[in-house]
């Protein structure tokens, strides 16, 4: 099961690193998205890994999963959720604004080269 | 009153100016005045004690482990200086107020005036040199903005720019020396550091400390080599020009000279660096100031070489010039300020302030001539005026003056700056005020109203009262000289007095006054050889220097700051995989001390189901709608893992919050294009497998060893499931944790949140009022609009559906203390079936439906879950404490009441808000787009279509 969710994470960093590299907004995006994923499980799984144990008290049960990696990780997610809705609209910002998705900036003719020095 | 009023006053009254500035000019200047005044007679109550030869401290620890607490103290030299600045300040306020025009932003003057005066009280009240040191960069700050006032002069600027460079490098280097000093010492407390004059003295460190210091010293009172600095901040408007540059600020570095005298004076190093870099000074400022034409040019030179003056009396060492000086700041203040405000009427009445335009204003302005005549006399050292009294004691003391081994030196050239001196106050008199009326000002000159010259004729009262009668000034210029000798020597016994009998210093005083007037009588041809000798020019030097350290900045910065993101990403990422490699090279492993647990079929086909999402997503993120299905999977994946490894809080958030970002990425993926071209080279890509492949094995290798090992400590999780029913009153211990433990933390993200989505708003806002708002308006939608863009069977479902979403996001709420759930995921569920009605009937039926901002939804979340913190307050306890209690209603079961689920009810109400301006944001969006958006719920409605024309509008809404 560790083998499982460690290789998870590692899928998950590898596809969202590749994407972050990308030249185009949106796969930049999705790079990011699948990189809160894998942090975020990251995280929840330095409380390791327990199945059939929610954080919820009972008189029946002795042990629980921990639970603060999850309170730790619930407001992540909600706070990965502005972050995304910021950076999709600066994105959208920037295309509407120059019609050019491009994450980099793009060599420019010479009279704007001039104006950006 | 209390130091710590004295000194807050300012800083708080500086918020008002600008409050008042609708209030018109008179009731800004009015406040502040008033503000100033409260000061004043704060500071006057505490004179009692003063003169009594006691010292007034206040002091409460700020953070004592750094030594740094705010600590003040009020003895002789401090008064004096406070009594300058606040009493200087009422005068230059009063004045401010009538020199100012109605186009100046008065509110804003008084503020940076405001802020300037705490800070400058600050300096000289403190009795810990690390708050001395931050009071005195908030001078060199403040004074940048008001020496910048005129914002729309190039010479404001660029003056407030250099002011800034050279005061602010000095303030560094200052520190610097301050530290040494607290080092040796081992306090920073200067009532403590005035106690080890021998303890300092002897240190190794005492030079460098010293000279960094001085540093500081020098580059705020413009002592030569850093002289430079002062005349081009007369850029400034005049108030600030007497206030800063003739009273204040420039005195700063005069009062750390007199507050360190104790300990750092009386070594060689200490007389040959002051007494030379001052001699100097006053010799180069009297020289320069001589040619200068602007009337505020030749002032601020003449500055100069006073402070120059004042600093070698320090740099003497001995008692008596310690006197002197202190005697001499004072009387230079009150000539030099009437004399600078002087200056700002002829500006203001003339319109110019070029001494060759000028002249014959004698017979224009009566009462304008009497009150420079007085100051400039005094300042030339005439007889009967204070400024005759100071400089006899100066000359007094150069004569027992020995530099480099030349008996002769000090006194020549002390009396050679003086004529200079004489020369300069004379030329003022004769140049502006004497010869003809001329017919060529730029404006017709009149004495101005009194407003204007009140102020300066106070001063001048005071020039002449001392001047006349300088036993009057002798106690208190001895108090403050006790002060500032400390216990290192007496204070010396000579007498103030005009007539001392012929000593050396008459002689050189009537030098001084003869070869003054001798040198004004062949001024034209002086004036011709000065004009033939070449001089550098600071400006220049400094303006080359400040262009070669930005072009070399740049040659390093642009070519790395290349705007690539792409390649800073790549570097962070290689950069962070070789610091964990290394310590993962470097480092040991522990033994593995947990067992691998086993794995079912479900487990194995979640695994599966995730790896082969995220590889689609890899090779098909071109396919961008395709992207988000795959992207979906992941995250329905991930939520379903949180199930299944016990975290069913987080699944429910996981789940929703993948609803709301699909449907946000959908809304941006209707403007973005579709597909994604291909654009980067093989190498390249194969460049970027590599580094993604590295990443991954190394967050693989991390969380697989992390998985199979224990904590090293134990974790703090065991409290939280302990108390997490006795202390907070629920059996849900991730929510308990949420709103309880660590409400706190929780309270600072629902802000962040808050935050986030107010920034998108604004984003929208900005880029529907600029130029991209044309380009929407003008778009075509780039692929096949729905004919029925709001089906009836959508709007019919959503409308039923709604009350049940709500009810089960209460439930979900009200739970959530107990069970899972709770605000973050009750307001998500709710977000989502608001947005659902968006989604049926559009952004425009929806939109004229909504009661209440988002907002003000997020500001309500905010305030809830603040107040809910600080009611505990009322109570007693720390800020959040929570508290619970059950009580029983017939005909329901017992139920809880806790403060956390009012704490819960802000979270929800936040996430509501969030959630719903940031979805709302991007459909403004797509409004400006498209064809117009009806005002019906549907666009095909049987009841409408058949009901007659006109009368469809009736059903509108049900």
């Amino acid at each position: 099961m560790e083998l499982l969710v460690a290789s998870a994470i590692g899928i998950l960093t590898a596809g969202g690193l590749y994407l972050v590299l990308r030249l185009r907004t949106f796969p930049v995006i999705m790079g990011i998205s699948l990189l809160t994923y894998a942090v975020n499980v990251f995280l929840f799984a330095s409380g390791r890994l327990t199945v059939g144990a929610p954080p919820v008290l009972r008189d029946s049960m002795e042990s629980y999963a921990d639970p603060l990696p999850q309170a730790l990780v619930l407001t992540a997610i909600v706070i990965s959720f502005g972050m995304t809705a910021v950076v999709v609209m600066i994105a959208l910002g920037a295309y509407l604004g120059s019609d050019d998705d491009h994450v980099d900036d793009q060599p420019q003719d010479d009279t704007q080269a001039e104006g950006r020095s | 009153m209390s130091l710590f009023f004295i000194v807050a006053l300012p800083f708080f009254g500086a918020l008002l100016p600008g409050l008042m500035n609708a209030a018109g000019r008179s009731a800004t200047a009015g406040i502040t005045f008033t503000v100033s005044l409260a000061a004043f007679i704060g500071l006057l109550t505490n004179l009692p004690t003063v003169l009594a030869g006691d010292v007034v401290m206040a002091r409460v620890d700020w953070m004592p482990v750094l030594g740094l607490n705010f600590t003040l103290m009020l003895d002789g030299l401090g008064f004096f200086f406070a009594l300058l600045i606040l009493g200087i300040g009422l005068l230059i306020i009063a004045y401010g107020r009538h020199y100012l025009s109605r186009e100046d932003n008065m509110g804003q003057f008084f503020t940076y005036l405001l802020l300037f005066q705490g800070a400058m009280v600050g300096i000289v009240l403190s009795d810990n040199i690390l708050l001395l040191l931050i009071f005195w960069e908030l001078t060199s700050l403040s004074s940048f903005l008001l020496i910048g006032y005129w914002k729309h002069l190039p010479e404001g600027r660029q003056g407030a720019r250099m002011a800034l460079t050279v005061t602010g490098m000095g303030g560094l280097a200052m520190i610097g020396g301050m530290l040494i000093l607290g080092q040796i010492v081992g306090s920073y407390d200067l009532s403590v550091i005035l106690q080890n004059r021998d303890l300092i003295q002897a240190d190794p460190l005492y030079v460098p400390a010293l000279i960094l210091i001085l540093l500081g010293c020098f580059t705020k009172s413009a002592q030569f080599p850093f002289h430079f600095w002062l005349p081009h901040a007369m850029a400034a408007p005049t108030p600030v020009s007497a206030y800063l540059h003739s009273a204040t600020m420039v005195k700063a570095g005069i009062f750390l000279m007199a507050r360190m005298w104790p300990v750092l004076s009386g070594t060689t190093e200490w007389v040959v660096i002051v007494t030379t870099a001052g001699l100097i000074t006053m010799v180069i400022g009297a020289v320069i100031a001589l040619y200068k034409h602007d009337l505020k040019a030749l002032l601020a030179f003449s500055t100069v070489s006073h402070l120059g003056l004042i600093t070698m009396l320090l740099g003497t060492g001995t008692a008596f010039g310690a006197m002197a000086a202190m005697f001499h700041i004072l009387n230079h203040a009150t000539f030099k300020a009437a004399l600078f405000m002087s200056a700002g009427i002829i500006d203001h009445e003339a319109h110019t302030r070029d001494i060759r335009r000028l002249g014959g204003l004698r017979k224009l302005m009566p009462i304008t001539f009497v009150i420079a005549t007085i100051a400039a006399l005094s300042m030339a050292g005439i007889p009967f005026l204070n400024g005759f009294l100071s400089k006899e004691m100066m000359l007094e003391e150069a004569t027992h003056t020995t530099l480099f081994g030349i008996p002769w030196l000090v006194p020549a050239l002390a009396t050679f700056g003086s004529l200079f001196s004489a020369a300069y106050c004379f030329r003022l008199i004769g140049h502006v005020f004497f010869g003809p009326v001329r017919g060529d000002y730029p404006a017709k000159p009149h004495d101005p109203p009194a407003g204007l010259w009140l102020p300066p004729s106070i001063l001048v009262v005071l020039v002449v009262v001392i001047g006349v009668a300088p036993f009057l000034a002798e106690p208190f210029v001895k108090l403050v000289t006790a002060s500032v000798l400390g216990d290192v020597a007496d204070v010396p016994k000579a007498y103030f007095k005009i007539w001392h009998g012929l000593v050396p210093a008459l002689f050189m005083s009537v030098a001084a006054v003869i070869g003054g007037l001798v040198l004004l009588a062949v001024f034209n041809p002086a004036l011709r050889l000065w004009d033939a000798a070449p001089r550098p020019d600071a400006k220049v030097i400094f303006e080359a220097i400040v262009e070669s350290v930005a072009k070399a900045a740049q040659a390093v910065i642009l070519p790395l700051h290349n705007g690539a993101f792409s390649r800073y990403a790549a570097i962070g990422a290689v950069a962070i995989i070789a610091a964990g490699y290394h310590a993962w090279s470097t480092g040991t492993v522990g033994p593995a001390t947990r067992e691998m647990q086993a794995a079912g079929p479900v487990a194995i086909a979640g695994w599966a189901m995730l790896a082969a999402a995220t590889v689609g997503l890899v090779f098909m993120h071109r396919n961008r709608l395709l992207s988000l299905i795959l992207i979906g999977i992941v995250g329905l994946m991930v939520s379903i893992g949180f199930v299944f490894f016990s975290a069913p809080d987080l699944a429910m958030t996981q789940f929703t919050v993948e609803v709301v970002t699909i449907i946000l990425l959908l809304l941006a993926l209707n403007f973005l294009p579709k597909t994604t071209p291909v654009e980067s080279t093989v190498l390249r890509r194969v460049r970027d497998t590599a580094v993604a492949i590295a990443g991954g094995l190394a967050t693989f290798g991390l969380a697989y060893h992390y998985l199979l090992r224990d904590a090293v400590t134990t974790p703090i999780s065991e409290f939280h499931l302990a108390n997490s029913y006795k202390g907070g009153g629920g059996t849900n211990v991730v929510n308990v944790i949420l709103v309880d433990f660590r409400g706190f933390d929780t309270y600072g993200e629902i802000i962040v949140l808050g935050i986030a989505a107010l920034l998108i708003y604004a984003l929208t806002e900005t880029l529907l009022s600029g130029p991209v708002r044309a380009r929407l308006l003008n778009r075509l939608p780039d692929q096949p609009r729905a004919g029925d863009m709001h089906p009836m069977m959508m709007v019919v479902l959503t409308r039923v559906i709604m009350p049940v979403v709500l009810m089960v996001g209460f439930y979900i709420f009200l739970r959530g203390h107990n069970e899972p759930g709770g605000g973050f995921i009750a307001g998500l569920i709710v977000s989502i079936g608001v947005v659902m009605q968006y989604m049926a009937s559009g952004f425009s039926w929806a939109s004229a439906r909504l009661k209440y901002p988002y907002h003000g939804v997020i500001g309500a979340g905010v305030l809830v879950a603040g107040l809910t913190g600080i009611g505990s307050w009322f109570v007693g306890k720390p800020f959040l404490t929570s508290d619970f209690t059950y009580v029983r209603i017939p005909p329901f079961e017992k139920f809880e009441l806790a403060t956390a689920a009012l704490f819960d009810v802000g979270v929800f109400l936040a996430v509501v808000g969030a959630v719903m301006l940031s979805l709302e944001s991007f459909s403004r969006l797509a409004r400006r787009a498209h064809t117009p958006d009806t005002d019906h719920p549907m666009d095909i409605d049987p009841s409408r279509d058949l009901a007659p024309e006109g009368a469809g509008s009736a059903k509108e809404g049900v």
